[in-house]
C-alpha cells in the first residue's frame, strides 16, 4: 500500500476518523512502540508521531514537557525512523505521520528528510513553522518522494491566503481551531462549523480538527461537522502520568475516543 | 565576489530574505499577522508624519543624538589606532535598547494594536519596552527566564515599577531564548489585539529589517558626527553581538563605504571549544523563532544552549543579516571569552571614567586587540551600547568581590 492509499483510505471509511497525537521518545524511545501499537488498538485511524524539539513554540506545558522528556532520554533522530519503520512493519495499513518543527526535519536537506520518511514508510509530514512562503524546499522534496505534505488552516487564514495554504497539500488539511498553543482551551463548536464549512467550499480534501480536544464528548461534536479529530495533549497526558506503562491507559481512552468519534453521525 | 549587489543596503528581498538566510518561518496563525505587520510597516515607513514622531521623540525623549567620543586615554594605552566610541550607553534607559522600542510602539499603535509583550534576556530590552509602555499607557506583558530573573534583580524591579507584568519563563534553560518561546506562544493565543515588539534584529521578516533600520539611526549619526569631526569616515567599526541590533545599527549606514572594514563581535563564553554564544564561530545554518540563520546546535538540529557572562550575548542565534553579512565577506567576524570581557569592562572603567555593560565590554576587548596592529592615523569607532550599572553585581561576583 502505497503512503497516500493509506492517508486517503483512512478518510474513507464512510465515518469521521479519530487522529491521535504523541510524542517519539516519550518517556524514551523504547517506550514508544507500545503506545503506537495501543493506538492502533484502541482505533486510531491515523496517528501523527511528534518529533521532539528543544523549543517547540506552538506547543502548550503537556508537549513541551513532553519533548523534554524524550530529548532528556536521548532521543535521537535515527531512533524516530527506527520506530516508524518498525511500526509500519508491524501495521502496514495504519498511517503514520511525522510532526515537528523545521529545523530537525530540515537540518540534514529536506531532500534527505524526504528520503528518510519515505523509506521509513511515512506517509505525511505536518511541519509546524514552514507556512507556504517558505516552502520551496521541503514540501517538494516530499512530494517527489511520495510523502503527504500536510497543511495547517487557522482561525487567522483569511480567504485571501487560504489558495496558498491549499496549494500543494496533500493527505488531509489540519485545521487548527484555536489561535493559541496546543492543549489548552477548545473553540467553540460554532466557530469550528464555520469554519470547517468555508474549508469544504475550498477544497476536497478532508479535514481534521484539532487544538484543545480532550474528552469523547468533545470529539463527538467536533466529529459531526469534520472529517476527523485531531487528539494530542490528552494522550500525552497520560503518558506523563503512566510513564513506560502508559499502553494500558492509552488505549483506554483511544478507544473511548474512537467509539465517540466513529458513531457521531 | 559576483554574488555582492551593487548595493550591500538593499536587502532583504520582498520575501524577507538576506542571501539564503532570514525569512518567515512561523505558525500559519502568526503568518497573516506579519504579513500585515510588514504591509503597515512600509506605508509607515513612507509617512513623514510616522518619521517625524520617531525623530521627535528619539530627540527629547531618548536623549539623542549620542555623543561620537574619542577616547584619549585608552588610545594612548593601546598605542596604535585612535579609538572612539559611539555612546549609546548614554540614552534614556542607559542601552541602545530604546530606539527600537520607539520605533516599534509607534507602529502598533498605527496598528490599532493594544497590548505589548516582548521577551527580554538581560532585561534591558524588558526595561526598554516597559518604558515606552509607561510613556504611550499600553499594558504590557515582559517575558523572562527565571535564570534571568534571579540574576538581574534590579532591571526586574524596575520592569515591575514601570507598570510591566515580569512573567518568569521555566521551560528549557530558563534564559533568552526560552522566554522568547514563551512570548510567541503568547501572541499566537493573544494576536486580536498584541504586538510583539522583538529587541532583535531576528526573529521572522520584516522583524530583522525593522529592527535594523530603527538601530539604524546609530550608524546614520555616527558617520555625520565623524566626518564633521575628522573630515573622514573610521577605518574600522567594531560591535558585539548578541542578536546583533547595535551592531547592525552601526554597520548598516557604512555597508556601501567601501574603505571602512567592519568586526562583529560575539560571545566566547568560556571559550569556543566549552560553552559559548558564538553562533557564527560554532555553529551552522538551520530555523529558529522565525528565520533561518547561524545556530548553535547538535547533528540533529537540536538546540544547544548558549553561554556568556553577559545575558544580553546569551543566545544561541543571531540576526539573518549577520549571517548574510558573513557568508558575503564584508563583516569579519570574531569572539572574546567571559575573561577577555571583564578585563576590557575594567579597562574601560579605568582609562576612561566609562562603567560599560558587559555587552559592549566583548566589543572593547576585540578594540584592545586589534588597536595596537594598526596605524595611529587610523582610526577605531567601536559602538558602546550599553552602560554597565545594571552589571556591577554580576561582575563583583566574578571578580570575587563581596557587595
Amino acid at each position: 500500500m502505497t503512503a497516500n492509499t493509506r492517508l486517503s483510505n483512512a478518510f474513507a471509511k464512510g465515518r469521521p476518523a479519530l487522529v491521535t497525537f504523541i510524542t517519539a521518545g516519550d518517556p524514551d524511545s523504547g517506550a514508544t512502540p507500545a503506545i503506537l501499537d495501543a493506538l492502533v488498538e484502541g482505533g486510531a485511524d491515523v496517528i501523527e508521531l511528534g518529533m521532539p524539539f528543544t523549543d517547540p513554540m506552538a506547543d502548550g506545558p503537556a508537549i513541551q514537557a513532553a519533548n523534554l522528556r524524550s530529548l532528556a532520554a536521548g532521543t535521537k533522530t535515527a531512533d524516530i525512523l527506527k520506530i516508524a519503520a518498525d511500526f509500519r512493519a508491524r501495521h502496514p495499513e495504519t498511517p503514520l505521520v511525522l510532526m515537528g518543527y523545521a529545523n530537525p526535519m530540515t537540518i540534514r536537506g529536506p531532500q534527505w528528510f524526504a528520503t528518510a520518511c519515505k523509506e521509513a514508510g511515512v506517509d505525511g509530514v505536518i511541519c509546524v513553522d514552514i507556512p507556504p512562503e517558505e516552502d520551496d524546499a521541503l514540501g517538494p522534496a516530499l512530494r517527489d518522494a511520495g510523502v503527504s505534505l500536510i497543511r495547517l488552516a487557522t482561525p487567522t487564514t483569511d480567504a485571501a491566503r487560504l489558495p496558498a495554504v491549499l496549494k500543494g497539500v496533500s493527505g488531509f488539511l489540519y485545521y487548527v481551531s484555536v489561535a493559541g498553543i496546543t492543549g489548552m482551551q477548545q473553540a467553540a463548536q460554532a466557530s469550528i462549523e464555520s469554519a470547517v464549512a468555508q474549508l469544504k467550499a475550498a477544497t476536497d480534501i478532508p479535514i481534521a480538527v484539532g487544538f484543545g480536544v480532550r474528552t469523547p464528548e468533545q470529539a463527538a461534536d467536533i466529529a459531526k461537522v469534520s472529517d476527523g479529530v485531531v487528539v494530542g495533549s490528552a494522550l500525552v497526558d497520560l503518558v506523563a502520568r503512566h510513564g513506560r506503562d502508559a499502553a494500558g491507559p492509552v488505549r483506554e481512552l483511544t478507544a473511548a475516543l474512537a467509539n465517540a468519534v466513529h458513531s457521531a453521525r | 565576489m559576483n554574488d555582492i549587489p551593487n548595493s550591500l543596503r538593499n536587502l532583504p528581498d520582498e520575501r524577507g530574505h538576506f542571501g539564503q538566510f532570514g525569512g518567515r518561518y512561523v505558525a500559519e496563525t502568526l503568518m497573516p499577522l506579519i504579513l500585515d505587520l510588514e504591509k503597515h510597516y512600509r506605508a509607515a515607513k513612507d509617512d513623514p508624519a510616522f518619521r517625524e514622531e520617531f525623530d521627535d521623540l528619539l530627540e527629547h525623549y531618548v536623549g539623542r543624538p549620542s555623543p561620537l567620543y574619542f577616547a584619549p586615554r585608552l588610545t594612548e594605552e593601546l598605542d596604535g589606532a585612535q579609538v572612539w566610541f559611539k555612546r549609546d550607553e548614554l540614552n534614556h534607559t542607559g542601552a541602545h535598547k530604546i530606539n527600537n522600542c520607539i520605533g516599534q510602539i509607534l507602529l502598533a499603535m498605527r496598528m490599532g494594536k493594544t497590548r505589548i509583550i516582548a521577551e527580554t534576556g538581560a532585561g534591558q530590552h524588558g526595561v526598554a519596552t516597559a518604558t515606552v509602555c509607561a510613556r504611550f499607557g499600553l499594558p504590557c506583558v515582559i517575558y523572562m527566564g527565571a535564570t534571568d530573573v534571579e540574576r538581574q534583580q534590579p532591571n526586574v524591579f524596575r520592569m515591575k515599577l514601570l507598570g510591566a507584568e515580569v512573567i518568569p519563563v521555566e521551560s528549557g534553560a530558563r534564559t533568552l531564548k526560552d522566554a522568547m518561546n514563551e512570548a510567541l506562544r503568547d501572541w499566537v493565543a493573544n494576536v486580536h489585539d498584541t504586538f510583539y515588539i522583538i529587541g532583535t534584529a531576528a526573529g521572522p521578516h520584516p522583524y530583522p529589517e525593522l529592527v535594523r533600520d530603527f538601530q539604524s539611526v546609530i550608524g546614520k549619526e555616527a558617520r555625520e558626527q565623524m566626518l564633521k569631526r575628522t573630515g573622514k569616515l573610521p577605518d574600522m567599526l567594531v560591535a558585539a553581538i548578541g542578536g546583533g541590533s547595535n551592531a547592525i545599527g552601526l554597520f548598516h549606514p557604512f555597508l556601501d563605504d567601501p574603505g571602512v572594514k567592519m568586526l562583529g563581535v560575539e560571545a566566547a563564553g568560556h571559550g569556543l571549544d566549552k560553552q559559548h554564544a558564538a553562533s557564527l564561530a560554532g555553529g551552522k545554518p538551520g530555523i529558529l523563532h522565525g528565520n533561518k540563520t547561524y545556530l548553535l546546535q547538535d547533528e540533529d538540529g537540536q538546540i544547544a544552549e548558549a553561554h556568556s557572562i553577559s545575558a544580553g550575548l546569551d543566545y544561541p542565534g543571531i540576526g539573518p543579516e549577520h549571517s548574510w553579512l558573513k557568508e558575503s565577506g564584508r563583516v569579519d567576524y570574531t569572539s572574546v571569552t567571559d575573561d577577555e570581557a571583564l578585563d576590557a569592562f575594567q579597562l574601560l572603567c579605568r582609562t576612561e571614567g566609562i562603567i560599560p555593560a558587559l555587552e559592549p565590554s566583548h566589543a572593547i576587548a576585540a578594540v584592545k586587540k586589534l588597536a595596537p596592529t594598526m596605524g595611529k592615523d587610523q582610526i577605531i569607532l567601536a559602538n558602546l551600547c550599553g552602560r554597565g550599572d545594571k552589571d556591577i553585581f554580576t561582575v563583583a561576583q566574578a571578580l570575587g568581590v563581596e557587595i
